[in-house]
C-alpha cells in the first residue's frame, strides 16, 4: 500500500505541477487585444496590486454580491489555508517556530472548514438558482474536500494515526525512499483523496485559483488614453496596411 | 406595443423564482445573405457549420484571454445568479448570467478540455448541436453587455465577453442578427448608423440653427465638415434626430458657442455608436472606429469629443486609442498611432466625454447658467451601463459618476439620487443595451427595463421626480418607448445637456 500511494502521490504531483504550469502558460501567453477593467478602476500598476489583493484575501466582490456565499467561502477558503500550512510540519524538520504556533489553530480551522464546506453544500441543495446551475461535478467536488476534512478531523479525534510515521513517508517520498505508512484506512483515505483533488486540479473549475489573477477586468489599470494597449496580433492589423 | 404587459413591481426587491423555459423563442431576426456579404460574413448556415464554429472557437480562445480565463475560471458559486435586469425580468434561469455562459461553457468542456471529452454528464458538457446553435441565438440576444454581473463576480467573468464571443462565433455560421449587421453595413457605407446621408444631415443641422435663432435669437452655429476646427464631436446619429436625443446635441452646440470655441462635425464620420463592439468582431469594430480616426486627421482637429452614448463612450474611451490611435502614450516608433497623437492636443484627455468639457467650461466659470428653468423638473441621473462600468470620465476613477451629477447640480436646482444598490456601478441596465434595441426583442426589453422602472417609480412617489436624465442614446431611446408602458410619460426621459440648454445664459460672450 505504501508503494502504491507514494507512487500515486509522484504522478498525482507531476500531473498538478505540469497541468497547473501548462494552464497559467496558455493563460498567459494568450493576449488581452482590449482594454476591459470593471470601472471603476484602478489606474496604476500599485493600484491593481491592491485590488487584486482584496479580491484575493477578502474576496471584495463576493462581499458585495452575496454575506452568505461571501462567509461561507471565505470561512472555507481561510481556513483551508491555515490547514494546509498547518501540513507544512509533515515536510520540514525542523518545525519553523510560526508552524509550530498556528498547530492548534489548524485544528479550529479544520473544524471551520468543515462548516464552511457543509455550508455551502446547503446553498447548492437548498437554494433553487444555485442548485439549478449545479453540475454533478459541483456536488463532487464538495464531497471530496468533505471527504478530506472529515477524514483529517477523525484522525485527530477519533482514530489517531501515527503521525511520526507519516511525516517519515512524506520526509521519505521528499527524498526518493519510500517508507512505511501506518495501514490505517482512514488516513489511506485522507491521502488518497488528496492525490485525487491534485489530479483534477488542473483540469476543473479549481482553476479559479490561479484563474483570478489573469482576469483582464480585475487586473488590467484604467489608463487607455494615457497609454496606447496593443496586442500583437492586433497591431498587425496596422503594418499589413 | 398594445400586447406586451410589463411584469409587476417587486414590492421587496426579493430574488424572483425560477420560471424554466420562460424566454424560449427564436431570439432576433437573423440577418439577410445580402446584409452578411456587405459585412464580408458567410451569408447562410453552412453544411459543415459545426466545425466551422468549433474552429471560430478555438480562435477565439487564442485571441482573447477573456475568454479562455472565464471558461475555466466559474465555481458556479452564484453570485451573479441574480444581478441580470433579464433575469429579474423575466425569471427565465438561463437569463441568470452563469447560466448563460454555461450555455457556451458546456460546448467549450466538451470539445477544449479532458474531463468534457471523457466524462460529458459528469461535467456538464454538450455537444454542439443545431438546438444548442439556436439556443445560443436566442439567449445570447438576451443580454445587453452591461456588464453588472462582472462587478459582482469573485473573478471578475464578464458575461458580456462571453456574449460577444458566441454572437461572433454565430456570424461566423451565417447566424449573425439583422439590426446590428445591418447597421454596421450602413457605417461603412454612409457614416452613420441611420444611413443619414451627407445633404440630408446638412438639411437638418440647418434646420436646427433656425430653430435655435427661432428660440433663442442667438446664431448657433452646427457646423459640418470644417476644416482646421478645433473640436471634432462625435456623435450618436440618433442626436441628429431622434427626440429626446436632438435636445442634448442643441445642448452641445450652445456650450460650444457659448464658450467660443470652434467645432465640427463629420459628414463621413458622424456615429459615435459602434455595433461592432456588441457583435464581438474585433475587426468590425476596428473598420468603424477608423472612421473616426480618418476623419480627425482629414479635418486637421485639435480635439475629438464624444456625445451622449453609452456604448460609444466605452468604445472611445476604452478603445479608440488602442484601435485608432486616438489618445495619448503611444511609442515613439508606432508611426500608425504618432500621425494622429502628434496633432492633438495633448493639454486635453483624448478623446473627452462632451460632460468632461463641459464641465471643465464651468469650472473655468466659462458658462453661466439660469437654474430655474429647470425649476419645473425634479431631476434624478440614471448611470448609464457602459458609462458606469466600461469607461471613465476626469481623474480619478468614479468620475463618470461625478461629473454628469456636478453638471445637472449646476444647471438645475432638483435632484435626487436613485436607490443607491441600482445606480453607479450597480446601475441597472435600461434593457435595450448590446445590440437589442430592435422592435424584434421589444418583450426582453420591456422585461428588461423591471429593475429600473421599480426604482424610478419608487423616487417619482416619494420624491415627486419627473424627470430622469442619462447620457445614452440608446438609453433615451429604449426608455422613451418603455416607459409608457410602465405608465410613464415618455418625455421623462432626456439628456444631460438637455437640461445644460434649457439653463444656459447665450448671448454674453459674443
Amino acid at each position: 500500500m505504501n508503494a502504491l500511494l507514494a507512487i500515486l502521490f509522484y504522478l498525482a504531483t507531476l500531473l498538478f505541477v505540469v497541468g497547473l504550469f501548462h494552464r497559467i502558460r496558455t493563460y498567459a501567453a494568450t493576449p488581452a487585444p482590449l482594454k476591459i477593467p470593471t470601472t471603476p478602476a484602478p489606474t496604476t500598476t500599485g493600484g491593481v496590486v491592491l485590488r487584486m489583493t482584496r479580491e484575493v484575501v477578502l474576496f471584495e466582490s463576493l462581499f458585495k454580491a452575496n454575506l452568505w456565499t461571501w462567509a461561507l467561502g471565505w470561512l472555507f477558503h481561510a481556513s483551508m489555508a491555515l490547514v494546509v500550512l498547518r501540513h507544512l510540519r509533515y515536510f520540514i524538520e525542523p518545525v519553523w517556530s510560526w508552524v509550530a504556533f498556528i498547530q492548534p489553530f489548524g485544528i479550529y480551522a479544520g473544524i471551520a472548514m468543515l462548516l464552511g464546506l457543509l455550508g455551502l453544500w446547503g446553498r447548492r441543495l437548498f437554494v433553487e438558482r444555485i442548485r439549478y446551475i449545479s453540475t454533478p461535478s459541483d456536488h463532487l467536488m464538495l464531497l471530496l474536500f468533505i471527504v478530506i476534512a472529515v477524514s483529517g478531523l477523525m484522525m485527530k479525534f477519533v482514530v489517531h494515526t501515527d503521525v511520526i510515521a507519516v511525516k517519515i513517508f512524506f520526509k521519505g517520498l521528499m527524498n526518493f525512499s519510500i517508507q512505511p505508512l501506518p495501514a490505517d484506512t482512514i488516513l489511506v483515505l485522507h491521502l488518497f483523496s488528496v492525490v485525487v483533488l491534485l489530479v483534477i486540479f488542473p483540469f476543473s473549475k479549481l482553476l479559479h485559483a490561479p484563474g483570478v489573477f489573469f482576469s483582464p477586468t480585475r487586473n488590467q489599470a484604467d489608463n487607455p488614453r494615457e497609454k496606447r494597449h496593443i496586442s500583437a496580433w492586433a497591431a498587425k492589423m496596422e503594418s499589413e496596411k | 406595443m398594445a400586447d406586451i404587459t410589463p411584469p409587476a413591481y417587486r414590492s421587496i426587491p426579493v430574488i424572483p423564482k425560477l420560471i424554466p423555459g420562460a424566454m424560449e423563442g427564436k431570439g432576433p431576426f437573423i440577418a439577410s445573405d445580402k446584409i452578411n456579404e456587405a459585412l464580408g460574413f458567410t451569408g447562410h448556415l453552412p453544411d459543415d457549420w459545426h466545425d466551422k464554429a468549433i474552429a471560430k472557437m478555438g480562435d477565439l480562445l487564442t485571441r482573447f484571454r477573456s475568454l479562455r480565463v472565464y471558461m475555466d475560471a466559474c465555481v458556479h458559486c452564484g453570485a451573479c445568479s441574480d444581478k441580470c435586469h433579464y433575469f429579474i425580468g423575466t425569471q427565465d434561469p438561463k437569463n441568470m448570467p452563469v447560466a448563460r455562459q454555461d450555455l457556451m461553457r458546456s460546448v467549450y468542456r466538451r470539445y477544449f478540455t479532458l474531463p468534457g471529452k471523457l466524462f460529458p454528464k459528469l461535467v456538464g458538457a454538450r455537444d454542439l448541436t443545431r438546438e444548442v446553435l439556436d439556443e445560443w441565438h436566442n439567449y445570447f440576444h438576451q443580454c445587453s453587455e452591461c456588464r453588472r454581473c462582472s462587478v459582482f463576480c469573485p473573478y471578475g467573468i464578464d458575461t458580456a465577453e462571453v456574449t460577444m464571443a458566441a454572437r461572433e462565433i454565430l456570424q461566423s455560421v451565417g447566424m449573425g442578427q439583422k439590426y446590428s449587421l445591418e447597421i454596421l453595413g450602413k457605417v461603412h457605407k454612409i457614416g452613420n448608423n441611420l444611413g443619414l446621408p451627407a445633404p440630408a444631415l446638412k438639411d437638418t443641422l440647418e434646420g436646427l440653427e433656425e430653430d435655435v435663432k427661432d428660440a433663442t435669437g442667438i446664431d448657433v452655429l452646427f457646423p459640418m465638415d470644417v476644416k482646421g476646427a478645433e473640436v471634432l464631436l462625435i456623435t450618436p446619429s440618433a442626436d441628429f434626430f431622434a427626440e429626446p436625443h436632438i435636445d442634448s446635441l442643441i445642448g452641445y452646440a450652445k456650450v460650444f458657442h457659448a464658450t467660443g470655441t470652434s467645432w465640427t462635425l463629420s459628414s463621413m464620420s458622424s456615429e459615435a455608436g459602434n455595433f461592432g463592439m456588441f457583435i464581438g468582431n474585433y475587426d468590425q469594430l476596428r473598420q468603424a472606429a477608423l472612421r473616426i480616426r480618418q476623419a480627425a486627421l482629414e479635418l486637421g482637429v485639435k480635439r475629438i469629443v464624444v456625445g451622449e452614448c453609452g456604448h460609444a463612450w466605452r468604445v472611445a474611451y476604452s478603445f479608440w486609442n488602442t484601435l485608432t490611435g486616438v489618445g495619448d502614450g503611444a511609442d515613439a516608433n508606432d508611426r500608425f498611432a504618432q500621425m494622429l497623437q502628434k496633432q492633438l492636443d495633448h493639454r486635453y484627455k483624448q478623446p473627452a466625454h462632451i460632460c468632461e468639457f463641459t464641465w471643465d467650461m464651468i469650472q473655468d466659470e466659462r458658462l453661466e447658467f439660469d437654474k430655474s428653468a429647470n425649476d419645473n423638473l425634479i431631476v434624478t441621473f440614471h448611470d448609464s451601463c457602459n458609462v458606469a462600468r466600461g469607461s471613465r470620465m476626469g481623474d480619478y476613477p468614479g468620475g463618470q459618476f461625478d461629473i454628469p451629477r456636478n453638471i445637472i447640480r449646476t444647471v438645475a436646482n432638483n435632484y435626487v439620487d436613485m436607490d443607491p444598490s441600482t445606480t453607479h456601478e450597480r446601475t441597472f441596465c435600461c434593457g435595450g443595451g448590446g445590440g437589442l434595441l430592435t422592435d424584434d426583442l421589444m418583450n426582453v426589453r420591456v422585461k428588461g427595463a423591471l429593475p429600473r422602472m421599480e426604482m424610478f417609480q419608487q423616487v417619482t412617489d416619494t420624491q415627486k421626480v419627473n424627470f430622469m436624465a442619462c447620457i445614452c442614446a440608446i438609453c433615451k431611446t429604449q426608455f422613451s418607448k418603455v416607459m409608457p408602458v410602465y405608465g410613464f410619460d415618455r418625455r421623462m426621459v432626456g439628456g444631460v445637456h438637455q437640461l445644460v440648454s434649457n439653463a444656459i445664459v447665450l448671448g454674453k460672450n459674443k
